[in-house]
């Protein structure tokens, strides 16, 4: 087995490992390696070939691909260590990466500190537990868009799709361009899980029919997928049976939920957050074990990849200042609570001295669409300041600027908390 | 080398006729295995409990009785010559406060005339110190220390290897359309693949085993395919159960099982319920609640958070629900085996030794054979390895450093050897089966993909042929370029 020394061991080459990698090596730690299981590096995106990618971090459209190439370039240009091709299959409380690929065989990588950034998967129709059989034509959104971008094949021309996300409603449009048919995207949800621009572009632009408040209770056909039945479901999410339909397909995607995929974490002692799924981070993004960090959507969910590059760089810089020696934790040590309405609020909380720093992004979501509302910011429980939304939705991420000026104002102060409600009508 | 003639052809390729493969392949005999599915165990052999049960369940005076605990004693020796993965974790009959308690005295009683050894009744305190997560409510137990868990179809697979490499000839996708009999004897099988004779036929077709039953005559033979339907956990999860976990047993059935299995997968499982058809296959909302009810009166705490899959299989059931494991009296040489449910997996080598006897006793010469391979070669299998043990396999041969399937640790040589094996995987599952590929919490949505180029690669197919199981279930249907062109990449 290799035996290896590196700085920094960056676990995931997707948009959160590239640009936490090329963050750490600004910051001065040159001695990166960069660890990807798939033969390119981009995670996601080289197969997300659909627009709209970076209008918020390069002010400009871009598809999946060139968003993904920009950090790309910015790796090679930097003389990082790239492996891909390359599983990693542990990782220790105490920052040995154990990984193993085709050329080299197994490798045992004792690093200084491991970024996490392994992404997320996506729920299967297994783990929801959707009654009916278990043919081929049943898979993943995300799936069936690595089979049609990647690899060239469409699972089928008679698609139905469960679950409104991101991917379900790009792979609605997608599977239309390819000549299918596409039913129905069916949301047990009465709102979708996406974003707004996805539901007017992918789905309103090309006549698929949206089914909130239905589901998919039933999966038929023992080879092949030959139907589902579709079926309405009331406020408290069950099945109206009397309003069963049989709708002939040969493919049903499903885009119901994507899991941060923490298995690795765990076997190096880090603590989960249940709403989130992902790692408990400080503001640095370090999680419970001293010098391991965590971003992008194996932290949480992202709704854009933009967010997950600004986070990925705040992962990056912290890891470095922590190799250099950089890194001190305040005396103070505040949590970041999610109140009213919200789902979750990274970070969890908010402990490391700097100087330079004018501001702290609060990512959250909440757990319900709400109209015209305020967002406010409490420290124990005594407000700090607010400001006013049109809307929040939880398929958007909101990110709330929580200003250093403030906090350096605070004194002896354990909790943050923000509170989203909906604006009392006049 | 395809022949027209043989000694011996076994209809079905479950865990039974393995077995009977597996044991005649030890004589001097010519033996044609036909499958009609392309893999061997995909009917009920690859979708039930996993459990190889102690034998104190079923009645002394049925085949069920007489048969269980000699197969259970059997497997043990089985899978270490064969290398299948098997644990002896024991089993318990878990009485709750409210339940009659005295069916467990009946079952320790029922145990010992089959012959079980070990039992014996444990109490609360027994069981809180083995079942933490176990209900307060659980008083007592029987306690039944020589049962397992094993991955049925990799035992089945491991005996038809065996019998293969003995010089058992397989055919798959060989679908028996009927069965010739000439003055009142067996002659052969009509087949899709053609004629094939022999002077004994032996009738272990499963669900359809009363159908083919009755291309020689035989009615009295009553398939009632009764359902079963699972959920089963990741690995990695966070609720341990440690043994095999029966609640008190009713009329019909044994109850909801809550076990780990080989993997630490957690399975729980099955409902009873019997159905019009064969082809049945689906779970259904009330089973898959009835399921999950059941297992939380036994842990309270158990969640649904960490399942990864749902499916259900059919118990072949016989309307005597017995085996019915005999030679035909009115067509010499053919031999039924037939009705083979719970307790059948672990019965099987019993229930081949049976059918050994039973054809000695029809006329059929068995002289034991030299030379006969008594072991199988332990495939690598990745996902229980140390570190260590890894980077020496890596070492020998670069293929094992490439890892295909992140959730269950699968390389791309495991992947490639299942490929090219005794039985070669040609399907997405029967990868799956040899080697875990896809088994884990992503359900093949990494490793799918790749899992269907490599089995193209290799067999030499187009991506667009290969399947997920069997006829029509291939993975994806078109190619993108044949799509946009005028001509359509059609099925």
């Amino acid at each position: 087995m290799i035996k290896i020394k590196k700085d920094v061991v960056v676990i995931g080459g997707g948009p959160a490992g590239l640009a936490a990698a090329a963050k750490v090596y600004d910051n001065g730690i040159k001695d990166v390696m960069l660890l990807e299981r798939d033969f390119e590096l981009g995670g996601i995106l080289p197969q997300c070939i659909h627009n709209g990618f970076g209008l918020h971090h390069f002010g400009e459209e871009l598809t999946g691909p060139e968003y993904s190439q920009r950090f790309e370039n910015k790796v090679e240009e930097r003389d990082i260590e790239v492996k891909l091709d390359t599983m990693v299959l542990d990782v220790t409380a105490d920052k040995k990466v154990f990984a193993m690929n085709k050329d080299q065989g197994a490798m045992e990588i004792q690093a200084k500190a491991v970024i996490l950034a392994m992404g997320c998967r996506e729920r299967t129709a297994g783990a929801i537990g959707i009654p009916g059989t278990r043919p081929a034509g049943v898979l993943t959104a995300g799936t069936a868009q690595r089979f049609t971008n990647i690899e060239g094949y469409v699972p089928g021309k008679k698609v139905v799709i469960l679950g409104s996300g991101d991917i379900g409603l790009i792979m609605a449009r997608r599977m239309r361009l390819e000549g299918a048919d596409v039913k129905a995207v069916c949301e047990i949800l009465p709102y979708t899980g996406g974003l707004t621009r996805n539901v007017v572009q992918c789905l309103e632009d090309y006549d698929i029919p949206l089914m909130l408040n239905h589901t998919v209770t039933k999966i038929i056909g023992n080879d092949r997928l030959e139907a589902v039945e579709i079926t309405e479901v009331d406020e408290n999410m069950k099945p109206i049976p009397e309003t069963s339909e049989i709708v002939e397909a040969d493919t049903l995607l499903l885009s119901v939920g994507l899991i941060p995929e923490n298995e690795l974490s765990k076997k190096a002692d880090v603590v989960l957050d249940d709403r989130t799924g992902g790692p408990i981070v400080n503001e640095g993004r370090e999680t419970n074990i001293d010098g391991i960090f965590a971003c992008g959507n194996v932290l949480h969910v992202h709704d854009l990849v933009d967010w997950v590059t600004e986070e990925s760089e705040i992962a990056g810089e912290w890891t470095a200042k922590y190799v250099k020696g950089d890194y001190k934790r305040s005396e103070q040590k505040m949590n970041v609570k999610a109140g009213e309405n919200v789902a979750y609020v990274i970070p969890q909380s908010i402990e490391l001295d700097a100087e330079d720093r004018k501001r702290i992004p609060l990512y959250m979501r909440v757990d319900k669409p709400l109209q015209a509302v305020d967002i406010i910011l409490y420290a124990d429980g005594e407000k700090l300041y607010s400001f006013s939304e049109p809307f929040a939705k939880p398929g958007e991420m909101i990110s709330v600027p929580l200003a250093q000026k403030t906090l350096d104002d605070l004194d002896e102060v354990s909790e943050i908390r923000v509170d989203i409600i909906e604006k009392e009508e006049e | 080398m395809s022949k027209d003639k043989y000694d011996v052809i076994i209809i079905g390729a479950g865990v039974s006729g393995c077995a009977v493969a597996w044991k005649l392949a030890r004589y001097n005999l010519d033996i044609l295995l036909l499958e009609k599915a392309p893999d061997v165990a995909t009917g009920t052999t690859k979708a039930n409990t996993a459990i190889i049960h102690a034998g104190y369940n079923a009645d002394p005076e049925k085949q069920k009785g007489r048969l269980n605990n000699k197969g259970n004693v059997q497997i043990k020796q089985i899978v270490k010559d064969l290398s299948v993965p098997f644990e002896e974790i024991g089993s318990l009959v878990v009485g709750m406060e409210d339940d009659d308690l005295s069916v467990l005295d009946e079952l320790l009683e029922k145990g010992k005339k089959n012959g079980v050894e070990g039992l014996e009744i444990v109490d609360k305190e027994w069981l809180q110190r083995e079942e933490p997560n176990l209900s307060d409510k659980a008083v007592k137990a029987l306690w039944a220390p020589t049962a397992g868990i094993i991955t049925p179809w990799e035992f089945a697979l491991a005996m038809a290897e065996n019998a293969v490499v003995n010089g058992v000839e397989l055919k798959l996708e060989t679908e028996v359309l009927d069965v010739y009999t000439e003055n009142d004897k067996v002659t052969g099988v009509k087949t899709n693949a053609g004629d094939f004779t022999a002077d004994y036929v032996i009738n272990a077709a499963g669900l359809y085993a009363d159908d083919v039953a009755r291309m020689v005559g035989i009615e009295k033979i009553n398939i009632h395919p009764r359902k079963g339907e699972y959920y089963i956990y990741d690995h990695a999860k966070d609720f341990e159960i440690n043994h095999v976990l029966f609640p008190i047993p009713t009329k019909i059935s044994k109850g909801i099982v809550c076990t780990k299995t080989i993997e630490d997968n957690l399975l729980i499982g099955p409902t009873s319920d019997f159905v019009d058809s064969k082809e049945d296959l689906a779970t259904t909302r009330d089973g898959l609640d009835h399921v999950f009810e059941g297992a939380k009166k036994m842990f309270p705490d158990l969640t649904l958070k960490d399942t990864i899959r749902v499916f259900a299989g059919l118990r072949a059931a016989d309307t005597t629900e017995d085996f019915v494991i005999e030679a035909a009296e009115n067509v010499k040489g053919f031999v039924n085996v037939a009705g083979i449910q719970s307790p059948g997996l672990s019965s099987s080598p019993a229930v081949a030794d049976l059918v050994a006897e039973i054809l000695e006793n029809e006329g059929l010469n068995l002289e034991e054979k030299k030379d006969v391979i008594e072991t199988r070669e332990d495939p690598a299998r990745f996902y229980e390895l140390s570190n260590e043990e890894r980077a020496a396999y890596a070492e020998k041969d670069k293929d094992y450093g490439k890892i295909i399937c992140r959730c269950e640790t699968v390389s791309y040589k495991e992947i490639v050897d299942a490929i090219n094996g005794p039985i070669p995987a040609r399907t997405v599952n029967a990868v799956k089966r040899r080697t875990r590929a896809g088994a884990g919490r992503c359900q093949g949505g990494f490793c799918g993909p790749r899992v269907t180029q490599i089995i193209a690669d290799e067999l030499g197919i187009e991506t667009t042929e290969v399947r997920l199981e069997k006829d029509t279930s291939n993975i994806v249907k078109y190619k993108i370029k044949g799509l946009l062109g005028s001509q359509g990449d059609e099925e």
